[in-house]
């Protein structure tokens, strides 16, 4: 069992949460961060929720103060709160690119940069990005979406480049379609456009993404680093 | 600036935990790159920790033209002081 401290945000419901029931159930304790409701199937001493949104900087050194009263610093972050605002790029907005960037990028880079510090005074560290298969593969109607999404990707290389020697890793696992909010807000005909994509002729669940998550974030793999790796079915296979 | 023994005691050993280097190595004309090792990752390291040690802040750009030991610990001491 380990029994390490892991910081999840956007951890209330889809991806997040499946994350954080396997790290409660490997034995971690588990924080999430959520923005508006809280999760409720998350229980038990070795999980908490904070109300935090990832924007704000204020509210982000609060919830790892929090959690460094509580248990000690964050040895694993996955950085996982995202949003999407679609539209396509003729008729998009300057807001519209902003809240998804800021919230998918800029708020993925401020949380890797509070928990790196304790990470490379402890010579160990695991941060995972939630990307996700439109950041390479591209997606009409997501150019703000797609772009924040294969920002992490340099994100996470340039972690790796900066911290690898200090035994921080940082990943990008890279979600195709997932059964989320997310998913279902496309409706049936747009989740099967989606899904039509894929080899498996299938969404994931969140739970294969949050196995991905798991094993990037175990303290075994230490020695993978800077990766992409896929949860897409076979969908962007070559990319 | 003169040097205050308990004041470079502290910083000694600020240095020997974060760049893990032998106490008699750390000597005030030591340059940080060629004499021990560190680079720039170590130093702003080793200014975190110093600033948590000597309950400091040091600006990023002040670490400019930082190369010896002497320059890291007048700069810690002088803001102590000040």
């Amino acid at each position: 069992m380990s029994n390490r401290v892991v910081l999840i945000t956007g951890g209330n419901r889809g991806i997040g949460l499946a994350c954080a029931q396997l790290f409660l159930k490997q034995g971690d304790r588990v924080a999430v961060t959520y923005r508006s409701s809280p999760p409720a199937e998350l229980d038990g001493e070795n999980a908490m929720a904070i109300k935090c949104d990832v924007n704000s900087a204020e509210e982000v050194e609060a919830a790892f103060k929090q959690i460094e009263a509580a248990w000690g610093t964050v040895e694993v972050l996955v950085a996982n709160a995202g949003v999407n605002k679609d539209t396509l790029l003729m008729r998009m907005t300057e807001d519209q690119w902003d809240e998804v960037v800021d919230t998918n990028l800029k708020a993925a880079w401020r949380c890797a940069q509070r928990a790196s510090k304790a990470m490379m005074k402890a010579r160990f560290g695991r941060i995972v990005f939630m990307s996700s298969v439109v950041g390479y593969f591209g997606s009409p109607g997501q150019t703000n979406y797609a772009a924040s999404k294969s920002g992490l990707i340099g994100l996470a290389r340039s972690i790796t480049r900066e911290l690898g020697a200090r035994g921080v890793t940082a990943n990008v696992v890279a979600p195709g379609p997932v059964e989320t909010d997310m998913l279902n807000a496309l409706g049936d005909d747009g989740a099967a456009r989606l899904t039509s994509l894929v080899p498996l002729q299938r969404a994931a669940t969140a739970h294969e993404v949050a196995v991905a998550v798991a094993f990037l974030a175990s303290t075994e793999a230490a020695y993978i680093s800077g990766v992409i790796l896929p949860v897409d079915g076979g969908m962007a296979m070559g990319h | 600036m003169s040097e205050n023994p308990e004041a470079f005691e502290k910083f000694k050993k600020c240095a020997v935990d974060v760049l893990s280097v032998d106490a008699d190595k750390v000597t005030m004309d030591a340059r940080f790159n060629e004499d021990l090792g560190a680079d720039s990752l170590d130093l702003v390291e080793l200014v975190m920790a110093l600033e948590e040690a000597f309950e400091v802040n040091v600006d990023e750009s002040e670490l400019d033209g930082v190369d010896t030991v002497r320059q890291a610990y007048d700069l810690v001491t002088g803001k102590q002081s000040a």
